[in-house]
């Protein structure tokens, strides 16, 4: 296995002065590629936080991170957008969607706003992941109705859009029922066994973090290995 | 970019209600525009065709005017102005002149001429008249004489004559007929009369004669030279210069038309700046529009700006989304707004067909082209702050958590 990325020492601060918040404290986190990692965690720990340094989203106050051998810290933002583009999935809990357009449209949108338009390729591409979804009746329906597990099937289907090396899922299943959480967590797998893609998930679900085969703990802003399942 | 088109179209087409209530807006503001440029340019060019539009727009006399007397407040000086009596015989070889005047940049005709007065007799029939011989082919050059030709045509010709209606019909005459004309100097001359105009001005339609300028050489014994040079400009409103070059090119004095006629100049500007303040009005609501409703879009929109930025669109690529939309509006509502400017003028009676009484509104100079390119440009420089706003949104805060 090799390592897809790695962070040492992340610092991150949000505010200043009084009202500064240290959030995380010096974490250093290692994943290989192919992981299914659960991230855990009490509310307030720093899961997003992590998750959106990961994403290359933020920059922590300090701390190093490199992802497929290069440097997240020291890159511009439009080195990093194109690097999202190419090598970053995302599942977030709400505000997943573009509300306008249909499935199969805000599938293929990673792939289309690199092309800078929608390929036949990509059409195929994107119907094939949703069918994968099961979402095969609901390829052309417009987003806004669409039910929430269908909704997040769709955002999963996107996130493998780019066949991304990692998936970052902020909570991907905390809006949804127990069958459709299992049924999203079941097709994460899959992703993760056939195409050996690198998942890591946030959840305070112990029964999602079970499907993980490594759990990553996170409590006042460092990583606790491995905690204990209740 | 295609892609970020579509994304910018389905915005707008997402929330057709809205949309079509700022494109409405957009309309307005360009339908006030264009109106005001029909009605600032069809009352310009009412007041000037009414005033200046058959005149020649510079003129050279050979005729001693009357000494001009400047009057200045009672108990100053009065002066006199005396002219040169060389001025006749410099006209008289003015013709070699004219191809000089005529490369001047902006004179669009020129046309050599001799006046004099005569009478026409008809049988028991006498009536006076005022001659202008003019180079055939160019009647027209100045006054539009074909435009006014009611019966026959403006040509004139070795043995023709063209007549004003009221001056025809005094004299019984019509088209085919001859009439003798005598001229001031005794020449007499038989003539046909071959074209008939009625400007609506009785000086004009009952006291003048057109004929040919080598037939007016005969009547007023002038050989060589002529007695007065019209001059027609592109642009009425570069007469004063153009006067001035021609006087420096030729040393013929060279009268404008604006001589004596500042008033007018100052009124026709007035109005004019009185029309661009409104339209730059109109323009700056549609930009204060386009910008408010953009900016609340891009507000409402943060999520979304925040999703596809987490999923690789840069921020060129959100800028292009919403300056599209800004430009989209602005077109759709420049093209909305010209075409109703357009329908409504429709009514008006065009330039020719005014009466007095309505609003002399011209349909030619709506400025449509302007009024749309012009439109877009403030579209989208409007949606420049919104769309920049956009591009800055925080995909972390945005997305919310
Ligand atoms: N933009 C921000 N400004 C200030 N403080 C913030 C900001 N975002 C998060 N925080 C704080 O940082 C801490 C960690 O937040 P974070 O969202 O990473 O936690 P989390 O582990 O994802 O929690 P949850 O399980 O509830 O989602 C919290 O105390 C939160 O209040
Ligand atoms: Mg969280």
């Amino acid at each position: 296995m090799s390592t897809l990325l790695e962070t040492r020492d992340l610092v991150k601060t949000y505010g200043t002065g009084e009202a500064a918040t240290r959030v995380l404290r010096g974490l250093s986190l290692r994943l290989e590629a192919g992981e299914m990692a659960a991230l855990l965690g009490p509310s307030g720990a720093g899961k997003s936080t992590l998750l959106t340094i990961l994403g290359t989203l933020m920059k922590p106050t300090s701390g190093q991170y490199e992802m497929l051998g290069q440097d997240m810290i020291a890159a511009d933002d439009r080195a990093l957008t194109e690097f999202r583009n190419a090598h970053i999935g995302f599942v977030f809990q709400f505000h997943n969607l573009l509300p306008d357009f249909t499935a199969l449209e805000n599938v293929i949108f990673p792939a289309a706003v690199r092309a800078g338009r929608e390929t036949p390729a990509a059409r195929k591409r994107g119907r094939v992941l949703l069918e994968r979804m099961g979402l095969a009746e609901r390829i052309d329906f417009p987003t806004a109705n669409l039910s929430g597990g269908q909704k997040q099937r769709v955002a999963v289907a996107r996130a493998l859009m780019n066949a991304p090396d990692l998936v970052l899922a902020d909570e991907p299943t905390g809006n949804l029922d127990r069958a459709s959480a299992m049924q999203v967590m079941d097709l994460i797998g899959e992703i993760n066994r056939e195409e050996g893609t690198t998942f890591l998930i946030s959840t305070h679900d112990e029964k999602i973090a079970a499907r993980c085969r490594r759990q990553v703990g996170v409590r006042d802003g460092i990583v606790t290995e491995e905690p204990r399942l209740a | 970019m295609r892609y970020a088109l579509k994304i910018a179209i389905r915005y707008l087409t997402a929330n057709t209600a809205q949309t079509a209530l700022l494109v409405t807006g957009v309309a307005v503001g360009v339908f006030i525009f264009i109106f005001m440029s029909a009605l600032i340019g069809g009352l310009a060019e009412f007041i000037l065709s009414r005033t200046v539009g058959d005149l020649s727009h510079i003129t050279i006399e050979a005729e001693d005017r009357d000494p001009a007397v400047l009057i200045d407040a009672p108990g100053h000086v009065l002066a006199a102005i005396e002219r040169g009596t060389t001025r006749t015989a410099t006209l008289a070889d003015a013709e070699t002149w004219l191809p000089l005047i005529e490369g001047v940049p902006g004179v669009r005709a020129v046309s050599p001429q001799i006046t004099g007065a005569g009478f026409l007799t008809r049988g028991a029939q006498v009536a006076q008249v005022s001659v202008t011989g003019v180079v055939p082919g160019r009647e027209s050059a100045i006054l539009d004489l074909q435009g006014y030709i009611v019966e026959g045509s403006a040509l004139t010709g070795s043995g023709l004559i063209v007549l004003g209606r009221d001056l025809a019909d005094d004299l019984a005459l019509s088209l085919g007929q001859t009439v003798r004309l005598q001229s001031s100097g005794g020449i007499t001359a038989l003539l046909t009369l071959s074209g008939v105009f009625e400007t609506g001005s009785g000086a004009m339609d009952g006291a003048r004669a057109f004929v040919s300028l080598s037939l007016a050489r005969t009547l007023f014994a002038m050989p060589q030279g002529v007695t007065r040079i019209e001059i027609k400009l592109d642009d009425l409103n570069a007469a004063d210069a153009t006067a001035q070059r021609i006087r420096a090119l030729t040393g013929l004095d060279a009268v404008p038309w604006t001589d004596g006629a500042e008033q007018l100049m100052e009124a026709l500007n007035a109005q004019a700046q009185t029309g661009y303040v409104l339209k730059t009005f109109a323009l700056i609501t549609i930009v204060i529009g386009v910008a408010s409703a953009l900016m609340l879009s891009t507000f409402r929109r943060r999520p979304e700006i925040g999703i596809m930025r987490a999923m690789g669109a840069g921020r060129s690529f959100v800028v292009f989304v919403f300056v599209t939309q800004g430009a989209l509006i602005g077109l759709l509502g420049g093209i909305t707004g010209a075409a109703l400017g357009y329908l409504a003028l429709l009514p008006f009676p065009s330039r020719e067909a005014f009466e007095p009484g309505t609003l002399p509104m011209d349909i030619t100079q709506g400025s449509y082209g302007l009024a749309i390119t012009l439109t877009v440009i403030g579209a989208i420089l409007a949606s420049i702050l919104p769309a920049r706003a956009a591009s800055r949104v925080d995909p972390v805060t945005a997305i919310g958590q």
